[in-house]
Parts: structure tokens; C-alpha cells; sequence
């Protein structure tokens, strides 16, 4: 296997006629190459669409209020009507399969004038009011101090999280932030943590501009009432979000005199149908890219054969003389596949490395330009997809060497003696 | 050391069936040295490549040193070809990309030697033939004699019993052509058998016995 003579043979032959070596090679290359270009930059958008979700449980359901479309129990339809404080204890007392419950209200902050001022500073942000359990929800990495408590909801401290563009805006270059004041709508908050979004692109912009407060102390300083914006909802692990969804959309529409009919009434969004479809995308994406990857390689793999079997032809006067003188057909068959093989791995090896250099190359060159990568991020193939790459390629060298050297073995010794 | 009874062989040609070996009977003991004469057409390469294994036949008997050679496997027909018979051909046929010495220890590869090893042995039988400086020169940089001398070494170094030569001085001009019978006389002095097809009589003449085979029959044994 390992004999020195083997491999001349299998030299000779190749560089016999370089062009058509090269031609053979390329077309396993290409094949290689394109499935690993393509496997990537799938990769690539998956992560790039998935890094967009941040670090948010995907078994969670958002739910709001809207306008009634339907007349219900004396009421007209149209009307508006708010979530309110006893609904976040209802919700939790008769839906068990809750894991996270967190009610949310917003102050202001969209498409206004300054809304939050320190010293001669000032800027627009948008004003959250959470329970803790949001950060469980949506997580948010907290770069110094901390994320509201429950000690801060108890007891309507005034406090506050910023994000690192506040932090940008309000204060100087080398100011910490922490344990200092910001006036928020007129009211004087304490920092106690500061957090950097976990998205990408845009929308990680969007978050590092919130501010967060405790929900209770929003409530109260702002004169809410007892009024909630929005529910946020995690299922436990093993209960299907959509469960939870529907329980406290029933919870809800009771308890608001809305019509079990009323489709539109009560607004939600459950990401987990969300994420599932993207995930159907994917792996439709990922279906796709195997089916014309692999079917490049397959006429890489088809061009291989092709040519191993003119080889055979032109040889076959060659291999007359060394049957004569003893080879056996094991002898001839495996010297042709070893040839096809390594002609195959070589070709496909040296795609391989090429396409994972191209994509770190693409990776480098989206890193360094600071390019807007919102939808594509660390294109690349896991290590086991390039091994099994190979092992195909491999297989496919054998493949490929089987029908030339099952027709080199088939000709009598003497016509292939004879054969001019 | 070759026994053959009654051989025939038909080649398909299309439609037609050629009928070549018309039932030979043959005895060759072992230490002779014979030639087969004829024209062309006549059979005498077919009978060859029939003695060689290269070929099988329809109908008879083959027994090639007490074995009977009948529906061998090819590989089975490759590994008496190995260690049994010698092919010296009338173009040569060394490969073109191995150098005089790594073709001639090309039957030993086969018996899987190790490189080394056999590639030493096969500089012995390079000397024997006064070819030793020629060892690392490929076959399209030697004469037509060397490249013979090459063949005639490479067919040796299976210490085989038989040596086939099918027309070997047929691409040598006189003088080399003595030359190579002188080698092969000496071989057969050696105790191998070895069995020459030739058209020239010169060469016929240099053989023990001569047997002439006319459209498929043996028509007639002259000992020389």
C-alpha cells in the first residue's frame, strides 16, 4: 500500500497531462468550495438572524392592549381599556404554568423633546418601567452595579439602569456613571447599573438608548395609576408557550368585559411561532445548500470517473504488461482507485481550505470596516461538517475509481497486451 | 514441464467463428530450448499465449509443471504467471516511466518485496546483462538491445521456469540479435526452458527443436 512505486505510478499518471489533471481537480474544487461558501454564509445569516433575538427566551408571549371590535355585555365597540395591576396578580394566580411574569409600562420617550436632563446634558430616551423578571425574559448584560430588585419594586425606590449610549450622551468621556443622579421627566433618579445590549446592528442601538425604572415607582411617579403597558410571559420548560398564551388571553378578556370572540382586542406576539418559522427557514436554507452543494461535487465527482476511465484506456497497454508479469486484478483495481481517490482528496482538501480562507477572509473584512452586519455574522462551517466534507469526498474517490478499474480488470491480459 | 493435449481455440469474429489451434498435442521437457515457426496466422502466437496464461483455450489440456491450467481465476492465473513464466516480447514492453532497474524488479513488487530489497536483487540481474551503469536511465534513453536485455532480466528475476519470447529479436538488427540469443542460450544452459516464436531461421537454428505449425496444426518437429 505504502510502496514507493504506487505513488510514481500515481504521479506519472497525473502529470502525464497537466491541463486535463487540472481541469478534473477543479471540478471537485468548485464542488467542495461552493457547498462550504454556501454552508458558511448560511451559517452566517442564521447567526446574523438569531443574534437579533438577543439572549430572549424564545418560550415567551407578548401581550397588549387594543381597541374591542366587538360589543360585549352592554359595551360598545372601539372601546380602549387598560391592563392593570390586579391583572398581573390574576394572571399569576390561575395560569401555574407561568415560569417569568413581567407587567411593563412605558413613560414617553418616542418622537419627543428631551426628556431626560443632567447638568447642561439632555436627550431623548425611551423610559421603561420593569420587574426583575424582565431581565430573566430578555436579558440584558449589565455591565457595572446591577438590574432592578425586588427590594427597588417594594419600595418604589428611585432608581435607575441606563444603557451605554445614555451613559455617552449624559455624562463625560471619563465620568462614571454609577451612584450619580439624571433628572428623568422632571424627577431625579440614582444610577445603579449601566447595561450593553446583546443584539447586533440597529436594534442594539435602539436598546442602549432605554432607561429602566422600577415598575412601581414609574407607576406612581408619573400618576399612572395602576395601569400596565404590557405583559411579557415566560412558559415553564416543558409547557408550550402557546398554552400559557392562550390561558391568559382568557384570563384577561374575562376580567375586561371583552367578548370571547373579540379576536383584536387583546394584541399578542408569541415569539416562539416566530422563532419556529425562521427555524423552518433555515432548514430549508440549510436543505437547499446540501442539494446543490452536493450536486456540484457529484459532477466534480462524475468528471473524476470520467476521466480515470480515458486514463484506463490510454493505459491499457500499461496495464497488459503488469498483468503479464503477475499483477493480479486486486493489484490493478486498487492502484486505480488509490489514484482517483487522491486526486478527489487533494482537489476537494485544497477547496476546502480555500472556502474556509474565504470566509475567515469575509469575516476579517466585516470586523475591520465596522460594516453594518445586522443580517450576516461569523460566517464559517463547523469542523465537523469540513470532516464530513471529507469522508465524503473520500467515499466519492472510491466511487469514482470503481468503474475504470472494474473496466480495466475486465479486459482479457492478452487483447490489453495487444491493444495499440 | 509443458504438457498439451488436444488444444483447440476458436476466435468469434462477428458472425464467423475462426478456428486457430486446431488440436495441438505438444510435450516440452523441462532444460529444452524450442522455437515455433510459422506464418502468419498460423497459430504460433495464440499456442504462446495460451502457454503464457495471457489466453484461454476451448477445448484439451494444459499442464504446465504437473498443474493443470483450467478455469484459473485471473488472480490465480496472475500469481502462476508470477512465479512460473518469464514474457520477453517482441516490442519490449518496459514501462516507459520506470527506470531499467525499477522494471525489472517489477514481478518482485508484485510479490510484494520490499522496495529496497528487490530493487537490489534487481541491479544483480542489471550486471549479469552488462547493464548496471544503464540502471536509473529510462527505457526511451537505452537501444533497442538494451531495452531487450532489460526485458530479459526482468523476466528472469522471478527465478520463473519457463521463459516465453514472442518474436524477441524481431525489432533487433543482426548483431544485437546474437547477442540476445547468446543471453537466452545461456538461460536455457541454466536449466530454463525457454520457448521462442520466430519467423527467421537463423534463430530457429539456435534452438534444440523446431516445431512448425501450418493453419493451426503441428506439422512438423526438426531437431536441430
Amino acid at each position: 500500500m505504502f510502496d514507493l512505486d504506487r505513488w510514481q505510478e500515481i504521479y506519472h499518471v497525473l502529470k502525464k497531462n497537466k491541463l486535463r489533471t487540472f481541469l478534473t481537480a477543479f471540478g471537485v474544487f468548485w464542488g467542495i468550495f461552493m457547498l462550504v461558501i454556501m454552508l458558511g454564509s448560511g451559517n452566517g445569516l442564521e447567526r446574523g438572524v438569531t443574534q437579533n433575538f438577543g439572549d430572549m427566551a424564545t418560550n415567551s408571549v407578548f401581550i397588549w392592549t387594543q381597541q374591542t371590535s366587538v360589543p360585549y355585555k352592554g359595551f360598545p365597540r372601539g372601546r380602549n381599556y387598560f391592563f392593570t395591576n390586579e391583572d398581573v396578580i390574576a394572571i399569576r394566580h390561575s395560569i401555574p404554568e407561568i415560569k417569568y411574569l413581567a407587567p411593563r409600562i412605558q413613560a414617553g420617550g418616542f418622537m419627543q423633546t428631551n426628556n431626560v436632563i443632567r447638568g447642561l446634558k439632555s436627550g431623548v430616551f425611551n423610559i421603561m418601567g420593569d420587574y426583575p423578571a424582565f431581565n430573566k425574559i430578555d436579558p440584558l448584560n449589565i455591565t457595572t452595579g446591577r438590574f432592578i430588585n425586588d427590594l427597588d419594586i417594594k419600595e418604589k425606590r428611585k432608581v435607575t439602569v441606563i444603557g451605554t449610549r445614555v451613559v455617552d450622551i449624559l455624562f463625560n468621556k471619563d465620568e462614571n456613571p454609577m451612584n450619580k443622579y439624571i433628572q428623568i421627566q422632571g424627577v431625579y433618579f440614582k444610577v445603579i447599573g449601566v447595561f450593553i445590549s446583546k443584539r447586533t446592528g440597529e436594534q442594539a442601538n435602539q436598546e442602549n438608548q432605554n432607561i429602566y425604572l422600577p415598575f412601581t415607582t414609574l407607576q406612581q411617579t408619573y400618576n399612572y395609576g395602576n395601569a400596565v403597558g404590557f405583559f411579557s410571559i415566560t412558559s415553564k420548560d416543558d409547557i408550550p408557550v402557546s398554552v400559557v398564551e392562550e390561558k391568559a388571553i382568557r384570563v384577561l378578556k374575562k376580567r375586561h368585559s371583552i367578548a370571547p370572540s373579540d379576536e383584536s382586542a387583546v394584541g399578542h406576539f408569541n415569539l416562539k411561532k416566530e422563532f419556529d418559522q425562521m427555524q423552518g427557514l433555515f432548514f430549508g436554507i440549510r436543505f437547499l445548500v446540501w442539494i446543490v452543494g452536493t450536486g456540484t461535487l457529484l459532477a466534480g465527482v462524475i468528471g473524476v470517473s470520467n476521466i480515470m476511465l480515458v486514463v484506463v484506456k490510454e493505459r491499457t497497454k500499461e496495464i497488459g504488461i503488469q498483468r503479464a508479469l503477475g499483477a493480479t486484478p486486486w493489484n490493478v483495481i486498487s492502484q486505480i482507485i488509490t489514484e482517483s481517490v487522491v486526486l478527489t482528496t487533494f482537489a476537494g482538501y485544497f477547496g476546502l481550505v480555500v472556502g474556509v480562507g474565504l470566509l475567515e477572509l469575509i469575516n476579517f473584512l466585516l470586523g475591520s470596516s465596522g460594516a453594518n452586519t445586522e443580517m450576516f455574522v461569523h460566517p464559517g462551517i463547523d469542523f465537523s461538517v469540513a470532516i464530513t466534507a471529507l469522508s465524503i469526498l473520500v467515499v466519492c474517490g472510491v466511487i469514482a475509481g470503481l468503474i475504470p478499474a472494474r473496466r480495466a480488470v475486465s479486459i482479457k491480459p492478452i487483447d490489453a497486451l495487444r491493444y495499440e | 514441464m509443458i504438457k498439451i493435449n488436444q488444444i483447440h481455440k476458436s476466435y468469434l469474429t462477428g458472425q464467423n467463428s475462426l478456428h486457430v489451434l486446431k488440436g495441438i498435442d505438444l510435450n516440452i521437457e523441462a532444460g529444452e530450448m524450442i522455437s515455433i515457426m510459422g506464418a502468419s496466422g498460423s497459430g504460433k502466437s495464440t499456442l504462446l499465449n495460451i502457454l503464457g496464461i495471457l489466453d484461454n483455450y476451448d477445448s484439451g489440456a494444459y499442464f504446465l509443471d504437473g498443474i493443470k491450467i483450467e478455469k484459473l481465476t485471473e488472480r490465480k492465473a496472475a500469481q502462476l504467471r508470477n512465479k512460473m513464466l518469464g514474457f520477453v516480447f517482441q516490442s519490449f514492453n518496459l514501462v516507459s516511466f520506470k527506470n531499467a532497474m525499477e522494471n525489472v524488479a517489477l514481478p518482485l513488487y508484485y510479490q510484494n518485496v520490499p522496495r529496497k530489497k528487490r530493487n537490489l536483487i534487481a541491479m544483480e540481474y542489471l550486471d549479469r546483462m552488462g547493464l548496471k551503469d544503464w540502471a536509473h536511465h529510462l527505457p526511451n534513453e537505452l537501444s533497442g538491445g538494451q531495452k531487450q536485455r532489460v526485458a530479459i532480466a526482468r523476466a528472469l528475476i522471478g527465478k520463473p521456469k519457463v521463459i516465453l519470447a514472442d518474436e524477441p529479436t524481431g525489432a533487433l538488427d543482426s548483431t544485437t540479435s546474437l547477442e540476445v540469443m547468446d543471453l537466452l542460450q545461456e538461460i536455457n544452459a541454466n536449466g530454463i526452458t525457454v520457448i521462442i516464436v520466430t519467423h527467421e531461421h537463423d534463430i530457429a537454428k539456435r534452438t534444440g527443436k523446431t516445431i512448425r505449425i501450418t493453419d493451426g496444426n503441428i506439422t512438423e518437429i526438426i531437431v536441430n
